[in-house]
Order: structure tokens, then sequence, then C-alpha cells
């Protein structure tokens, strides 16, 4: 082995946690190297976030069309023959999408002065590590690391995925041809928003979910317009239904994988042509010698504890993104990663945010910012919530986005109007997030939303007449 | 909805158990994550320990000297937020503990050093967690931009330690501004157009040290008919006297200030002003005139009013007198009075200084008959001789029981004070 690198910053993974992390500490003009086992991007953009939405876009596209394929087409447009899918040339659409994706996060990185090292990291000591890459190993020596190796898809032991019949949420992105029927085991965002796509594209989805509903994190309201989108559009849910395996049947071309649930104390099974697990995933703590590095884990022992600076009980290493806590999304992760970076330039920062806006691109959509009424309640606020309609909204219904009861909702303190949450339904609802969050984080009254003018005709509008409608005089509502 | 039990956490390498110095909580109190519970003290350290969750206190297992063993259950939270009635048990302690001598912790540097020697081992315990950041501070109470918090921490810059002028109470950087301004003492900026009312009535409750206070003090009010006496006195050759001594003076000798002189003046005066010097016992219609001064000081504690005593001044010289003026004020303090320290004043001086201010009527410590207030000495234009000039003055206000002391005795008492003050060597004559 050649001689020990040494750098100022050794950032482990390139997800959205590290590689955000490597830039910002890059710009700041620390000597920085980034590891990576495999592409730059991490599960976001190579096979989580960034994938999926491609998919989901590409579905949506698919059903529309056919929409217009029917004699008397949708909206007086109409195609005289229905679309095709060819499910190999959208997944090479998809994958150029990541590619893209992928070199940009490479050039990104060499742009500010980063080193990327291709290879798995194995750590020998708090701030040591040896990386197996294609050139041979590599020592490496670091003043400050930080650890960013997110998290993995959780197998379920007695059914472990082969890609083949049983996937992971990383097989149903590559599949080669459509499944006409698919078994989704855990309604949680994960499999629910691949769900909603392949029932988009034509197959016959069932939901296998162990909880009393699907999506928990969310109310019931919330959850209801995706609720009633499945059930109009033949997917089936069972709840308090728990997987106990899976068979392989059949010889040849035709064969099936057969699943065996439990529900209401009897075991049934279901004949499909694959089976998705999204069961939840887990931080990635194991086969990298973080055992070496004397790093504590918090008290569930399945996150690296951290303080508010994102700093572990080892003076110098610092743990960011899934593998430091829930929630395990990629823009706390990429948040966090920037603080790091700037706190070991020497600034005072600390992870203060108000809100960590959480979405999930179902059909519908559905956004969560801050608490929502249950919550706050529970934290024992007295509270005021105003919910507008997208049925009332003109440029939803331009836009077919109020479909299955789309609505905005916010929840505000009653004694001084401050907003405390705010959390949207609908198609589309997403891009409104940006403005939920900040008015979170700018410490919004009612008041300030109420006096903005929202441009017309725009479902930001919505916004808008659900803060009204909390004061208690929406314009397009009674 | 269930408690949680919060565990004497691992508090450092072969640590087995700990003592209960201090709780900062009491049952029934609610806190946030991060807000310190407990003193305890180890072999190697004393540690605060935060609390681990926001929540409600059920139970504290162990009084102030147990020792708890790590592991086991040290407080009960309830975690849930609703329906909690808070119980103030405060009124139940026994007023005795304010005189009985508290344990000081050392200062947390000590664990800080010890952390920084141990890395791997001696973590802060237990470490925050950031798990649920979705909700965190849009429940709390402060509001704030993200930019104001930033500008606030890169100045270090504590915005609880700020009231916002903004609606609702929200920071804004006018209100970083005016804080910075005014040297941190100021609370907010002006209020902007569109500040919001206020309304809300804390309630606070009378009890303990306070309670006390305030019964003597409407004893001493509303049984002692006060007669209130002003006058300045000219400080600049006692000024050159005390910064003469101070720059020679030893190593173990303390710096002076104006208060040793101060007592010293009126210990070697009161032989000629006895009826200002002792107690009187109202009820029994008896005057104690005494012939030792021991003079009470007016410190104001975090606990609220104290009164320690420097105990027969009239035998001490100037440097004795700081010392031991330090000494019962710094316990005081610290909350490490002993009972002998607390009683026994003849005469009480209350010093006015730091702040400024230029007159005040204090209260007389019943059953003292006088009370002396000293104000902060500054440079002032008088006239001397026909001429304008600049002089250090300082404001003396007193009280006096009119029932035992008449006008002109009170009067004659802090003329007497001003010659010895204006010409500092009759004091040490």
């Amino acid at each position: 082995m050649a001689e020990v690198r040494k750098c100022q910053v050794l950032i482990v993974g390139a997800g959205p946690g590290g590689y955000v992390a490597g830039i910002r500490s890059g710009q700041l003009g620390l000597d920085t190297i980034v590891v990576e086992g495999d592409r730059a991007g991490g599960t976001c953009l190579i096979r989580g976030c960034i994938p999926s939405k491609a998919m989901i876009h590409a579905a949506e596209r698919f059903e529309s069309v056919s929409m217009h394929s029917s004699e008397n087409g949708h909206m007086g447009i109409t195609i005289d023959s229905s679309p095709q899918l060819n499910m190999a040339s959208l997944v090479s659409w998809k994958d150029s999408i990541v590619d893209r994706l992928n070199k940009g996060v490479e050039s990104l990185l060499k742009g500010s002065g980063v080193e990327l090292i291709k290879g798995w990291a194995n750590f020998t000591g708090p701030k040591r590590c040896i990386v197996s890459s294609n050139d041979g190993d590599v020592e490496i020596e670091a003043e400050n690391v930080i650890i960013a190796t997110g998290s993995s898809h959780i197998d379920l032991p007695f059914m472990p995925c082969d890609e083949e019949f049983i996937l992971s949420s990383t097989g149903a992105l590559d599949l080669d041809s459509l499944p006409s029927k698919v078994a989704i085991v855990g309604g949680g965002y994960i499999g629910l928003e691949l769900g909603c796509a392949l029932s988009k594209l034509g197959s016959e989805v069932t939901v296998i979910e162990g909880m009393e509903s699907i999506l928990g994190i969310f109310d019931k309201e919330l959850r209801r317009p995706l609720e009633l989108w499945m059930k109009k559009h033949g997917v089936t849910v069972h709840t308090g239904a728990l997987a106990r395996g899976a068979e392989i049947k059949g010889k040849g071309a035709s064969k099936k994988v057969e699943l065996a649930y439990e529900k209401e104390g009897e075991v049934r099974t279901l004949k499909v042509d694959k089976i998705l697990v999204t069961v939840g995933r887990r931080p990635n703590t194991k086969d990298w010698g973080l055992e070496t590095m004397g790093v504590r884990m918090d008290q569930s022992g399945r996150f690296i504890r951290t303080d508010r600076q994102c700093r572990t009980n080892v003076p110098g290493v610092y743990a960011i993104g899934d593998v430091a806590g829930e929630p395990m999304l990629a823009h706390k992760a990429s948040a966090q990663g920037e603080m790091v970076a700037e706190i070991i330039s020497g600034m005072a920062r600390e992870f203060d945010k108000v809100a960590i806006p959480a979405i999930v691109f179902t059909e519908p959509e559905i956004v969560s910012v801050g608490l929502s009424p249950d919550e706050a309640r529970e934290r024992g606020e007295e509270i005021i919530v105003g919910k507008f309609p997208l049925a009332a909204n003109g440029r939803a219904l331009t836009l077919e986005a109020e479909k299955t009861g789309g609505f905005v909702r916010v929840v505000a303190r009653e004694s001084d109007n401050v907003i405390l949450g705010i959390q949207a339904v609908g198609s589309h609802v997403a891009e409104l997030h940006g403005e939920f969050v900040l008015a979170l984080e700018m410490g919004a009254l009612l008041e300030d939303i109420s006096g903005t003018v929202h441009a017309h005709p725009t479902m930001a509008e919505a916004f808008h007449e659900s803060v009204l409608k909390t004061l208690g005089h929406a314009i397009h509502s009674v | 909805m269930a408690n949680y039990e919060f565990k004497l956490p691992d508090i450092g390498e072969g640590v087995v158990e700990g003592e209960v110095v201090t709780w900062h909580v009491s049952v029934g109190d609610s806190v946030s994550e991060d807000d310190p519970v407990v003193d305890v003290m180890t072999d190697k350290a004393t540690v605060t320990i935060p609390s681990p969750t926001d929540g409600t206190v059920v139970s504290l297992n162990g009084e102030v000297g147990d020792m708890i063993a790590v592991g086991s259950v040290l407080i009960e939270f309830d975690t849930g937020v609703a329906g909690t009635t808070p119980v103030n048990v405060s009124e139940n302690v026994p007023m005795e503990l304010e005189v009985e001598p508290e344990e000081v912790a050392p200062p947390e540097i000590e664990e800080k050093k010890a952390e920084i020697e141990k890395p791997s081992t001696k973590p802060r315990t237990p470490a925050p967690e950031i798990v649920p950041v979705i909700t965190k501070g849009t429940g709390g109470s402060i509001l704030a931009s993200p930019a104001v918090r930033k500008r606030a921490r890169e100045a270090g810059i504590n915005l609880g330690s700020l009231s916002g002028s903004g609606p609702a109470g929200r920071i804004r950087h006018a209100d970083i501004d005016a804080f910075v301004a005014g040297g941190g003492a100021v609370m907010g900026a002006p209020p902007s157009a569109y500040s919001t009312k206020r309304s809300g009535v804390n309630e606070v409750k009378i009890v303990g040290l306070r309670r006390k206070i305030s019964e003597q003090m409407v004893k001493s009010a509303f049984s002692i008919p006060h007669f209130s006496y002003f006058e300045e006195v000219d400080v600049t050759e006692l000024e050159a006297l005390r910064q003469a001594l101070n720059s020679s003076r030893s190593q173990d000798q303390p710096k002076l200030t104006y208060l040793p002189f101060i007592m010293m003046a009126l210990a070697k005066i009161m032989p000629e002003h006895p009826e200002c010097n002792g107690h009187f016992y109202d009820e029994d219609g008896v005057v104690h005139r005494h012939e030792a001064v021991h003079i009470g000081i007016a410190t104001q504690t975090d606990r609220g009013l104290y009164v320690p005593v420097v105990k027969n001044v009239e035998a001490m010289d100037v440097w004795q007198a700081a010392s031991d003026l330090i000494r019962v004020s710094g316990d005081a303090r610290a909350g490490t009075s002993s009972l002998d320290d607390l009683t026994g004043s003849t005469f009480t001086i209350t010093s006015l200084g730091r702040d400024g201010g230029l007159g005040a009527t204090p209260i007389i410590n019943h059953p003292e008959m006088a009370i002396l207030g000293v104000h902060k000495a500054r440079e002032k234009p008088v006239v001397r001789n026909g001429q304008i000039v600049v002089r250090r003055m300082m404001n003396l206000s007193s009280s006096f029981d009119h029932r035992v002391i008449d006008g002109a005795d009170g009067a004659k008492l802090i003329q007497h004070l001003k010659r010895m003050l204006e010409h500092p060597a009759m004091i040490f004559m």
C-alpha cells in the first residue's frame, strides 16, 4: 500500500447528504475527499426519488393518453389507437435522466475541488479508513469525518428479495416488462408511490399492509383522497394483513409467485407476477467498520447518536442523513451536509429547522409541513384549522387536480394566529410546499399569508384561501 | 398516555453511581428536551444532566444527597401534554432550608475538561437526538426567521433572552440591533406598526423566601414611621485614598470599594450617635442601644434579598472589613451562609450603587432603627469658592425610626458621616 492520504474532511457516501457536504466543504476551501462505493448520487438519485419520479411521470402520461383513445375521447381529444407501453424503453429513458444527474453530481464535486474516490471504505479507527477501489487500496487519514452512509431496503427474512419475483424498490424501477399482477407488501410511501404508477400503467395492484391503515404517518383526512383514488382504480388494499411467505409456482415463462398473507386469523394466498417488498429502510451502520470508530448509537440502537450540530460522541466525527435518524429524507440530509461543512470550517451553525417537509408522490400527491391538527393538540396547543377544497379553485379544475377530493389545510395557534402546520392533498400540490415551509420558517402569522397577493389562476390561491378560511372569511367557500 | 422513565445514564468510565446534588426541576414542572434536570456528582466530576424529552415531571427518585445507581430510574416524565395539572410543591419546602448551607456544584468547566480527555468514553449524556425535527420549533416560544436565527447564532446571542417586537413576539433584525446597541440590556426594538396587543397575565405564587421578605417588609414599613433624609457627599479625596490603597495592596488584600470606608466611618462615629445603632422592641417599649457595630449588608441574590452581617466592624481595619464584606455577601449569593452570618445586625447598609439613581427611601430592617442607602459616585460640576469644578460626588439616602430617633439626630449622624467621608483621614485618626 502506498503512502497514507491525508485530508481535512473525509465524507463517506456520495448521496444527497454526502455530496452536498462535499461541495460545500470544497467551496469553503477545505481539502475534501468523498468516498462512494456505488455511483455518486446515492439512493435518492440512482434508485430512489429521481428514478421513481420519472416512472411516476411516465405512468401519468400513459394514463392521460389512454383517456383519449376511447371512442368519445376525454376533453374532446380522440386518438385512434391505444398507447403502447415499452417497459424497456421507459426504463432506459429513466436511466438517461439518472445518468445525467449522476454526471452532474460528479462534475459539481470536481468543480468545487473535491476528490471523489470510488470504492468501499473500511474504517480501522475513528478517522482512518482503507478504501478498496479499482486502482488498488488507498489508506486515508482525515481530520474530520462525515458519515453519510444512508440507508437500505429492509428484506423480509422469510421471503428475501431475488429481484426477479420478489422485488425491492430498486428492482421495481428496473423492470423489463409490465407485470400484469403485482402484490405490494408494505403500504408506506415507497410502496404506494410505485403502486399508483404501476396501476396507471395497467398492472392489477394489491397492497398488503400490517397496520390498520396505509400511510399511517398521515391522518385520516389526508389519506382519504388517496384511498378513494385507489378504490376507483381497482387497487385492492388489505390492512391488518401480514405477509407470511412467498413461493414460486409454475414452469418456464408461466412462472408466477404466490404470496401467503395472514388476515383476520386466516392465511390467504395471492398469485401474482411480482411481489414488491417495501416494509421500510434501515440505516447503513454495518460492514464498513463503524464499530472501530467508537461512535455511540442512539437509544433505539438503530441510528448513530448525534446532537443538534450532527456531532457524534467522537470529536471530529459527524453523522448526517438517514444514518443519523428520522426523518429519512434526502432534503434533511442535504441541509445537514451543508451545515456540517460550515461547522467544520468554523462557522456557528445549528440544525434549528422549524420544519422538514414531507411529500408523498402518490395520486393524488400529499404534502405535510409542521404540525397536523392532532399533533398540535397533543402538544397542548389551542388551535384553529381551516381547510379549502381544491374543487373550489379554478386552476385546480382546469388541471383536473381536484379529482378525489383534494384540499389545503392550515393549522394555526388560536391565541396569536402563528401558523403551526400546513397540509395539502391533490395532483401537483407537491410544488406548493415551498411557500408552506417558508411560512413556518419565517414564523408567519395567518395575517402574513392573507395579506400576500397570490396570482390568479393558480393552485397557490388555495393556500391563500385556506388561510382566509382559518381566519373565518374565505372568499370562494362557505 | 405512557410515562417515560429516565434512567441515570452511564456518565463515564467506571462510574456506577452518583450523588444527587441539585434538582433543577420539581414534580409537576414541565420541561423541554435539553433543559437541565439534575446535577449528579460522581467521584470524577459533577455532571448536569439534561432532559431527554419534552414532558411533565411525574416523580423524582432520590433526595439531594442520595446515591443513585447507573441504570436506575431517576425521573419519570409524562410525555403527553394534554390534561396534566402542574402541582406546585415549592410551597411545602420548609423555610429553614434557606439558611442551611447548600452543596455548590463545581463549575461545569471541570466536566467539559474531562470530556476532552476521554472523548470516546465520556460523551455528553444523553445527547439530544434530532429525530422529530418536523415539529421542532413550531410549538416553541421563539419565533424568528432563518436569517435572524443565523445572525444571532453567529453573534453568540441567545434568542431566548430577547423579546421580539414583531407580531406574536416574532424576533426581527431590529430587535437584534436594539439588543446589541443596548449592550444586551435592551429588550426588543420599539414596537413596529403591526405589533399585536399583549393580554397575558402570569400568576406568580409568593412563597418561600419571597413570602418571608414580603412579611418582613410589611412589618418594617407599617410599624415604623420612617423619616428619610438625603445628602450628597464629595468623595473626591476618598477616591484618591481608595486608588492609592488599591494600587499598593498586597496579594492577599481585597480590592477596596467605598463600602468598607463607609462601614469604618460608621463604626467610628456610632458612639456619638448611640440612638441609631441597635434594636427597638416596640411591643416591650424597650430600645437596646448596642455598643458593638454589626452592619447588615443588603444583598441581592438569585433567590431574593438577604442581609448578611459583618460583625464588630469597630474592631476591624479597612482590609478586614472589606474581606469580611466579600465573604458574607459571597456566601449569601452562593446560598452557603451560616445562620450566624445572617443574624444580629444593628444597622444596615443598602448599596444602590452600580445602576445609578439619585435617591431612594430605604426601608428599615426591623427591629433596627436606621438604614443607610449608598448611591453611585460620579463626577459632577459643583461650586467651590465661587468656581465650577468637577468633583466626584456620592448621594446618601437614609431612613430613621422616627418613634425613637428625632429628625435632627438622624440628620446629625449623616452630617457626621459626610465630614468623615469628605476628609477620610479622620476615619483613621
